[in-house]
């Protein structure tokens, strides 16, 4: 079982716990801000190129190639400056990788933001913190300080030429800023609402600016696979769904963790190997939130063979998305689990759209009640009725993620729900209500 | 979003002292000249930190000025995002994460242990004034579960036993460490040679 490991020569952040040191002087030791004179030197067109043969999806949910959104961004800059931001507003439920890139290896992020800036033509890097992580911001503030000091950053940085500032952007407490053209409206100083695409952050980002918008670990990878070579990365993983990925494995399993891998292992040996098992034995499994709250889940039954990657996961109607692995099991009520999902997206909802914003309180509403037992059958085809109303009707992809998880319930879980329906209609119940206008039908024959 | 309650008794001014006035420059230099509005957004914080960590309506009016924007547009802000106290909170704020895998951790008896210890209510001061909790949605600690934040640090890998050992700290005013409270280090997986109960070579 172990013998299809990830090589440790084959891991990324090799100091994800912390066992190495932060500090930059331990970083350069592990291979940071090697060479990066010369990377920049061979110019914007080839670290293009060597991330498009890389095949790097983006690492933030979506997927989506990296090479190809840098090249969207204008080739020369016009009067309007080009910006770079890092999303780093990590809240999806069941994600925790960011944060140990941001306190334990950030150098790798700092090197990948200068890269990235200069691939795409930007001066100016904005890191966007969620605010609870106030301690893992002033870490990252104090590498990036050292990495001035070194004249990593700042006037021709690195000695490439290139001037490149960072600076840190905290949020406060809103999960839709995790989406991209929410952010850029936090950073500007506004609510965090979505925008309408297109246009595109690429052409009308950040202050009107073209502006490329990439998740934190998307961004850490980029320096040691313009190191090892675009064919390096692109050999681990499986074709178009290639590299190593950190997952975050909570839940009922014993040991939870967070682990670098490659992708398309099975879900089953991750599990197994890394987070030493479920919690009651592997038969004890229900099911498997596989990438974040907002991907549908996964019955056991699936579970058993499903590869970790964006493709299989989507042929399974779920999706990898953060690879925020929630295990659920047997002891645990699958309704309340998800009515509790419901809840999270009722109160993040940012209020712009009316589907997203008055939907998802009726899916929560609905699946608390169906928790408590008080819902009817009808009800839940109204529930199911609700998603496929709110999904695709919103501005932002915050609909789908609401919609799915209770999408994924009532697909794979309908029985269980469908047993919670215990207040069926009247005259199936045989309730003695007085006044009730209909009492003649709660006798069988009348009805 | 959740709703927010302004406190009803409200300072008449406020001001940033000298401190708070050199932050304040060094942070309006991160940003473009003509978007100073930027700083809104870290100027809130500011006034929070000034003023024990809630926000005042003579703050919000404060920064509009500052940043020559229109007072509602900061209002806004300050509604908005979840972190912004508008009403005094206790100096020791106890925010409890519920979300799914912390509950599925057992995120109801830190809760619990909340309520006994504290106060029945959400928000609500404490006794001795020293402290106050609420539940929030995912602070993005999944895997360390169940957790909470007291003020801007992380306790992890709780339990009953050691929600009630921080909370009695507080009531001392020695708050205990924060980190993993099971003694592991950081996410790195405790007893990988366990899988499903019987060691496996």
């Amino acid at each position: 079982m172990v013998q299809n490991m990830l090589k440790e020569e084959n891991k990324i952040f090799k100091n994800l716990y912390n066992n190495l040191g932060w500090e930059i002087d331990k970083a350069i030791e592990r291979d940071d801000w090697k060479d990066t004179k010369e990377i920049i030197s061979k110019g914007k067109e080839w670290i293009i190129n060597e991330v498009k043969t890389s095949e790097l999806r983006g690492r933030g949910g979506a997927g989506f190639s990296t090479g190809m959104k840098w090249s969207f961004a204008p080739k020369k800059i016009s009067s309007r400056p080009h910006y770079l931001v890092i999303n780093a507003d990590e809240s999806e439920p069941g994600t925790c990788k960011d944060r140990d890139i941001l306190r334990f290896e950030p150098q790798k992020l700092i090197e990948g933001c200068l890269i990235a800036g200069y691939a795409t033509g930007a001066h100016v890097c904005y890191i966007y913190i969620r605010g609870e992580y106030y301690f893992e911001g002033q870490r990252l503030q104090d590498a990036i300080d050292q990495a001035y000091k070194r004249n990593f950053l700042g006037k021709n940085a690195c000695g490439s030429g290139w001037d490149f500032d960072v600076h840190i952007h905290y949020g406060a407490g809103a999960y839709i800023c995790g989406e991209e053209t929410a952010l850029l409206e936090s950073i500007e100083g506004n609510k965090g609402q979505p925008r309408l695409k297109p246009p595109f952050p690429a052409l009308v980002g950040l202050y009107g600016c073209p502006t490329i918008v990439n998740n934190v670990e998307t961004i850490a990878v980029v320096p040691t696979i313009l190191r090892r070579g675009g064919k390096w990365f692109a050999s681990l993983g499986r074709p178009k769904n290639t590299g190593t990925k950190i997952f975050c494995i909570s839940g009922n399993v014993n040991s939870p963790c967070n682990v670098e891998e490659e992708m398309g292992i099975p879900l089953k040996e991750l599990i197994n190997t890394y987070a030493g098992g479920v919690v009651g034995g592997w038969d004890n499994l229900q099911a498997v939130i596989p990438g974040g709250s907002s991907m549908p889940l996964l019955p056991k039954k699936i579970c058993e063979t499903i590869k970790m990657d964006f493709d299989s996961l989507i042929e399974n109607k779920s999706g990898l998305g953060t690879a925020g692995i929630v295990v659920i099991n047997k002891d645990q009520d699958i309704v309340s689990c998800m009515a509790r999902i419901a809840r999270f997206y009722k109160h993040e909802s940012c209020g712009q759209c009316t589907p997203c914003r008055e939907g998802s309180g009726w899916m929560w509403r609905i699946l608390n009640r169906a928790t408590k037992g008080e819902t009817t059958l009808s009800d839940i085809d109204l529930l199911e009725d609700v998603t496929k109303q709110i999904e695709g009707h919103t501005i932002c992809a915050f609909g789908e993620g609401s919609a799915w998880p209770v999408q994924g319930l009532l697909r794979h879980f309908r029985k269980e729900v469908d047993k919670k329906c215990s207040n069926d209609p009247l005259i199936k119940k045989k309730k003695d209500v007085p006044y009730l206008i209909d009492q003649h039908l709660l006798e069988k024959k009348n009805a | 979003m959740s709703l927010k309650k302004v406190n009803p008794e409200q300072p008449k001014t406020f001001e940033f002292n000298e401190k708070t006035k050199n932050i304040a420059q060094e942070i309006l230099k991160k940003y473009p000249e003509k978007n100073k509005k930027s700083a809104v957004m870290p100027f809130l914080y500011l006034a929070q930190k000034q003023n024990n960590n809630w926000i005042p309506l003579a703050a919000i009016k404060y920064i509009s000025k500052y940043l020559s924007m229109p007072y509602i547009s900061v209002y806004e802000v300050a509604t908005f995002y979840s972190m912004f106290n508008l009403s005094p909170v206790g100096k020791y704020f106890i925010q409890v994460c519920t979300t799914t895998p912390c509950m599925i951790r057992g995120a109801d008896k830190i809760v619990k242990v909340c309520k006994e210890k504290i106060s029945d209510k959400e928000n609500q001061i404490s006794k001795n004034g020293e402290c106050s909790w609420t539940e929030v949605e995912c602070l993005g600690a999944c895997v360390n579960a169940p957790m909470m934040q007291i003020n801007n640090d992380y306790y992890e890998d709780l339990d009953e036993k050691s929600t009630a050992k921080i909370i009695d700290s507080i009531f001392k005013d020695k708050l205990l460490k924060p980190g993993s409270y099971r003694g592991r280090k950081n996410t790195s997986p405790e007893n990988v040679k366990l899988i499903n109960g019987t060691e496996h070579a």
